[in-house]
């Protein structure tokens, strides 16, 4: 295919991202990280973070069945996996991390378990659309571009 | 935002879920008014019904009253009357009783008789006034049956009965023999022959005594009468005589006949009150059957009361009556009714006020109750709504931010100049925007009290340079004089914030410079006087401070910074003298302050000045509301949403001032605020932390310069920026005089100052208007020529380029245009004196990334984060910049690497980590390093500075509480997570600046 096509395409595809708010300023800040010294530096830190996120989730998905919960714990993990979104520029699930906390200082158990719900939907959603990023850029980049 | 929203309206129905808990209560306070009102009107009926029992008590209380009155009148009537019946007809019994003895002593005891018929008729005739009530008397005698033919042979007449026949044969008769004239018809009847005489004569001989028969109609007036009989006996009889002894002595009977009618009708006739009562007379002899005597032809008259009064004529056999009735039913007691009813109606008047005012009590506690419930809902409300708006702002700027981040990416692509013009357009609005929205979110956090004031040093004179080239472009557009002057007193460096210190003075030049088309704009800061009331002119309309107030120079002109009249609260000639005569101190004067007030607080009052249209009196009140502005139209024409003034008002409270202003339309406005600050701590001064602004050249000292202004006050503020650069200054009223001391060169130089200026500062009007008095070009000319050394500067508010270039050729070395600040009048002499400023551009900011690469190029950094994704995006950004970086995943970790001695330059640290936080960290690292420093201050090795490696937060959050927790710590700063360029570089500087590159 044609590299500026796909090239264009990679480029709308991360715009439609943007403006849907999967990702946020920071993405592109950590784009801008990636240099020739680290050429893969994105893909690393996004593969960290699914690898991290999916042990919080589990974790919290553990934590929240449990017949008492344990809002502490539950929080910990939401704050983790704040942190890491926040890092990686995943806004949306930043954002629901932000509500989680806030029904977690409440001990609002119907709350949390919604958020649990989103979270886990607005994971998968981003995960998704970043793992067709890379390869998105993975066809750019055997293109030739 | 989708959540957050949520979010908010879960907290609005938290709200409703509050009101909700109250209305059981609500309920539980209407049924206790209810109780009391129900309590109320039943104490109202209850009052009522016991008024009115009382009302009929009184009724009944007095009409029993009235009746015992009648009845005692009744009763004292009828006794009267029955007394005198009784006592006339006692009179009359006790004549025809002595008759009697008359008929015996002359008829009987005398022989031959005494008294014939003519005899007793005339007697009886000449007596009768002595028997009023007799219609006549009689006498018959006794004749026994043998002697009835001798007897009828004497009188000559047969005896006859009552029917005037001739009697029939009985035992014995007693036909009459004398009669009076009245009843002379009653001459030989027997009297035996009628029953009713008959029965009274054998009882009146028995007895001996009157006795009467009973009442029947009289023959000759058919009126109802009695008769009367008394015996006659032939020989005197002694008292306790048998019966049979006075029949057998009885010689005949003398009778009478009483008209008791008449009688009763002329006895009461006599008497008074005739009509009021009705006298009924009874014989009851036979109780069961009492027989009418006397009746009178009137109706019953009132049967309510009657009183029975016993008559006694004298005849012990026969009993009788007298009853009284009045004619009349006793009057209506108006009295008492009007007594009862008005004593009813008084009281029920004074229940029904009472009732009234407990119903009104009732009342107005309802409407307490509910005026509270609805403050209450009100005030939930108002929380509510600030809560949304400081939501609803927040939620607005983060997409904001992505539109103008957006923006800024467009704009670094490859545009044409119309797609560039577009997005610039773009951005200043969206700019414009997030300015008003973060103005509604300060106002929002104010309300909420969420807004905390920093404290850092800061020098507020280059504060306010920064806020007046803020606005230089615009008032240089509309030709206005900006200036600001800071007295003297002021300290150099005060702790407080200056970012809202700054807000609030922008705030009010900025709506200044919007209000004002002709004029000046003037922002003055001077020490407020301790103890004098500041605020007591707070609303006084100005246009009570007459205009003598101002004061007037030569010209007609006001004695202002423009000429133009303005509007002061203080009386601004006196300030400016003062202030004025304050510049002759000696300029080290600033260090007085350090000595005058221990307390360590400074109360700075600031007024800014202008020559605006001023605030219309009715709006002046509100002008502090938010979203008011003066009114409709203004915001039409000149835009803006009114919320700056109410902002800059809780910010001034916040630092502990107030904020008044006085204006009078079309004059202007001045506001007046006063902000508690702090002293900086002398050694702090010193701080590593670096020059808390741009330091001021320092090289003009000992320099000196003579400014031509006609305007005192203009010159002040000019002589002020000077002198911040450590010139020396002379003001002159004219260039002429300037002109002349230059020239006289030599010793008679008025001024003790023997040096010539280097710079002389001419205003523009004053040049102008000096062109007029004959200062001619030429003069000016001449003057540079005479002296090359000094320079002259033209200072004009807008200088147009043709007027530039005739002041070059006038002699002017550079012309400045205002708003005047020390640093750029610094960088013009620097050019004109050909001065390096090396040192300045020096400083220039090599802004951005390169700046940050250089800053940490070659450092080696650690970074602590529990969050491996954090870490590694924290790295990766330090390493772009050319930092060497090691990671540490736990606060113990970093302990460990940190352990003295270390080879890091810098730690970023997380806040919030399991087992050990940030802060923890912190105060561990702070220990070790005072440990250290112990050891070799012990040591005597004092070559090398402390230890103190730079230790930033990385924090996620915002809070200016923690902000100042990181500080407390032992942090020296924070950035935020993740990593803006920016935001970095500001922090990172501090450290790293004064480190050789």
């Amino acid at each position: 295919m044609d590299v500026v096509l796909l090239q264009r395409r990679f480029s709308e595809y991360l715009t439609s991202l943007f403006n849907e708010g999967f990702l946020d300023e920071q993405f592109k800040q950590l784009q801008e990280l990636q240099d020739e010294n680290s050429p893969d530096f994105v893909f690393e830190v996004v593969t960290l973070f699914f690898e991290d996120s999916e042990r919080l989730l589990n974790e919290l998905a553990k934590a929240l069945v449990q017949p008492s919960i344990d809002f502490q714990k539950v929080d910990a993990h939401v704050h983790q996996l704040k942190g890491s979104s926040s890092s990686i520029g995943a806004g949306r699930v930043k954002d629901v991390c932000i509500h989680f906390r806030n029904f977690c200082e409440e001990q609002n158990i119907e709350g949390c378990l919604r958020c649990m719900q989103q979270i886990k939907h607005e994971y998968s959603l981003v995960k998704n659309k970043l793992e067709n990023l890379f390869r998105l850029e993975q066809q750019v980049i055997q293109a030739g571009g | 935002m989708s959540l957050k929203m949520k979010k908010s309206s879960h907290h609005v129905h938290a709200v409703a879920v509050r009101l909700n808990e109250k209305l059981p209560m609500k309920q539980r306070a209407n049924k206790f008014i209810q109780l009391t009102r129900a309590r109320l009107l039943s104490m109202l009926l209850i009052w009522i019904v016991g008024i009115a029992c009382v009302a009929v008590y009184i009724y009944n209380k007095m009409e029993a009253d009235n009746m015992v009155r009648r009845r005692e009148v009744l009763v004292s009537m009828c006794d009267q009357r029955a007394r005198m019946l009784q006592d006339q007809f006692s009179v009359s019994v006790n004549h025809v009783h002595a008759l009697a003895i008359l008929v015996s002593t002359f008829h009987y005891y005398k022989s031959p008789s005494a008294i014939d018929q003519e005899t007793f008729a005339e007697y009886t005739a000449r007596t009768a006034f002595e028997r009023p009530l007799m219609s006549g008397v009689a006498y018959a005698q006794r004749v026994v049956h043998s002697m009835r033919e001798s007897f009828e042979k004497q009188h000559g007449w047969t005896i006859n009965t009552m029917e005037k026949e001739p009697s029939p044969i009985r035992d014995e008769y007693a036909p009459v023999i004398f009669a009076q004239e009245t009843v002379y018809y009653l001459e030989s009847i027997d009297m035996m022959s009628g029953e009713e005489d008959r029965e009274n004569i054998l009882r009146a001989r028995a007895t001996g005594k009157a006795v009467l028969t009973n009442p029947f109609r009289l023959l000759g007036s058919h009126h109802l009468g009695v008769v009367l009989t008394f015996p006659v006996y032939n020989s005197i009889l002694p008292s306790d005589a048998t019966v049979e002894e006075r029949v057998e002595a009885s010689a005949g009977y003398l009778g009478g006949s009483f008209d008791v009618e008449s009688l009763v009708e002329n006895l009461l006739g006599q008497l008074a009150g005739k009509q009021a009562i009705v006298v009924t007379v009874y014989d009851i002899t036979n109780s069961s059957d009492p027989l009418v005597m006397y009746k009178p032809e009137f109706p019953d008259g009132d049967m309510s009361l009657l009183r029975v009064s016993k008559l006694d004529f004298g005849d012990p056999f026969r009993k009788h009556e007298m009853r009284c009735r009045f004619l009349q039913p006793p009057p209506t007691p108006w009295m008492a009714i009007n007594s009862s009813i008005g004593f009813f109606v008084i009281c029920l008047l004074v229940g029904y006020i009472f009732y009234g005012a407990g119903i009104h009590i009732v009342k107005i506690e309802d409407d307490f109750r509910e005026m509270q419930q609805l403050k209450v809902r009100a005030e939930a409300a108002d929380v509510a709504k600030s809560q949304f708006l400081a939501t609803v702002s927040h939620e607005i700027r983060t997409p904001m931010n992505g539109v103008l981040g957006m923006l800024s990416m467009l704009l670094d692509t490859n545009l044409n100049t119309n797609q560039k013009g577009y997005a610039q357009t773009a951005q200043a609005c969206g700019k414009a925007l997030i300015t008003l929205i973060n103005e509604v979110l300060d106002r929002a956090k104010i309300e909420a009290g969420k807004l905390e004031l920093d404290a850092v040093p800061f020098d507020i004179r280059s504060n306010l340079d920064d806020i007046l080239s803020l606005f230089s472009g615009k008032s240089t557009d509309k030709g206005i004089e900006l200036a600001v002057f800071v007295s003297d007193k002021v300290p150099q460096i005060l702790v407080g914030d200056p970012g809202r210190f700054r807000q609030v003075i922008t705030n009010l030049v900025g709506n200044s410079v919007k209000f004002t088309e002709r004029g000046h704009i003037f922002v003055q800061v001077h020490l407020a006087e301790y103890g004098k009331p500041l605020m007591d002119t707070k609303t006084e309309p100005a246009f009570r401070r007459g205009p003598e107030m101002v004061g007037v120079i030569g010209d007609g002109q006001f004695n202002t910074l423009s000429g133009y009249e303005a509007v002061d609260d203080r009386n601004s000639w006196e300030n400016y003298m003062s202030f004025i005569a304050n510049n002759e101190l000696p300029s080290d004067a600033s260090t007085n302050w350090t000595s005058d007030n221990e307390a360590g607080t400074v109360t700075l009052m600031v007024t800014v000045e202008d020559t605006g249209i001023g605030i219309p009196l009715q709006a002046q009140e509100r002008v502090f509301t938010p979203f008011m502005q003066a009114d409709s139209s203004t915001s039409r024409n000149y835009g803006g949403t009114g919320i700056g003034l109410s902002i800059s008002k809780c910010l001034v409270e916040l630092m502990g001032g107030q904020i008044s202003f006085t204006s009078r339309p079309y004059i202007g406005s001045t506001f007046t605020f006063t902000a508690v600050l702090r002293r900086c701590e002398k050694n702090a001064l010193n701080d590593p932390k670096g020059p808390l602004s741009e330091a001021l050249p320092t090289c003009f000292k000992g320099m000196k310069a003579i400014i031509v202004d006609r305007k005192p006050t203009r010159g002040a503020v000019t002589m002020y920026h000077l002198r911040r650069l450590g010139i020396a200054v002379e003001l002159a009223n004219s260039s002429k005089g300037v002109l002349g001391a230059v020239r006289g060169q030599s010793g008679c130089l008025r001024t003790r100052n023997t040096k010539q200026p280097d710079i002389v500062l001419i205003e523009k009007d004053s040049w102008i208007s000096s062109e007029d008095n004959g200062l001619s070009e030429l003069d000016l000319k001449q003057f540079g020529r005479v002296t090359e050394k000094t320079k002259l500067i033209l200072l004009g508010t807008s200088i147009s380029n043709a007027e530039s270039t005739k002041a070059k050729s006038a002699g002017f070395d550079e012309t400045i245009v205002k708003p005047l600040r020390a640093s750029m009048i610094a960088a013009c002499l620097q050019q004109i004196l050909g001065m390096g400023s090396k040192k300045r551009h020096g400083k220039e900011f090599p802004s951005g990334s390169s700046f940050l690469h250089s800053l940490l190029g070659g450092k080696n950094i650690l970074v602590v984060d529990d969050n491996r994704v954090n870490r590694i995006v924290a790295a990766g950004a330090l390493k772009k910049f050319g930092a060497n970086v090691e990671c540490a995943e736990s606060g113990k970790i970093a302990l460990s690497m940190l352990q003295l001695p270390h080879k890091f330059d810098a730690c970023f640290m997380d806040i919030q980590m399991p087992e050990m936080d940030g802060f923890e960290v912190t105060k561990q690292i702070r220990q070790m390093e005072n440990k250290a420093n112990e050891q070799m201050r012990n040591a005597g090795s004092d070559g090398k500075g402390e230890l103190h490696m730079p230790i930033l937060a990385m924090t996620a959050d915002v809070f200016q509480a923690t902000h100042q927790e990181c500080l407390k710590c032992g942090m020296d700063g924070y950035v935020s997570k993740p990593f803006e360029e920016e935001n970095l570089y500001q922090a990172v500087s501090k450290f790293f600046e004064s480190q050789p590159v």
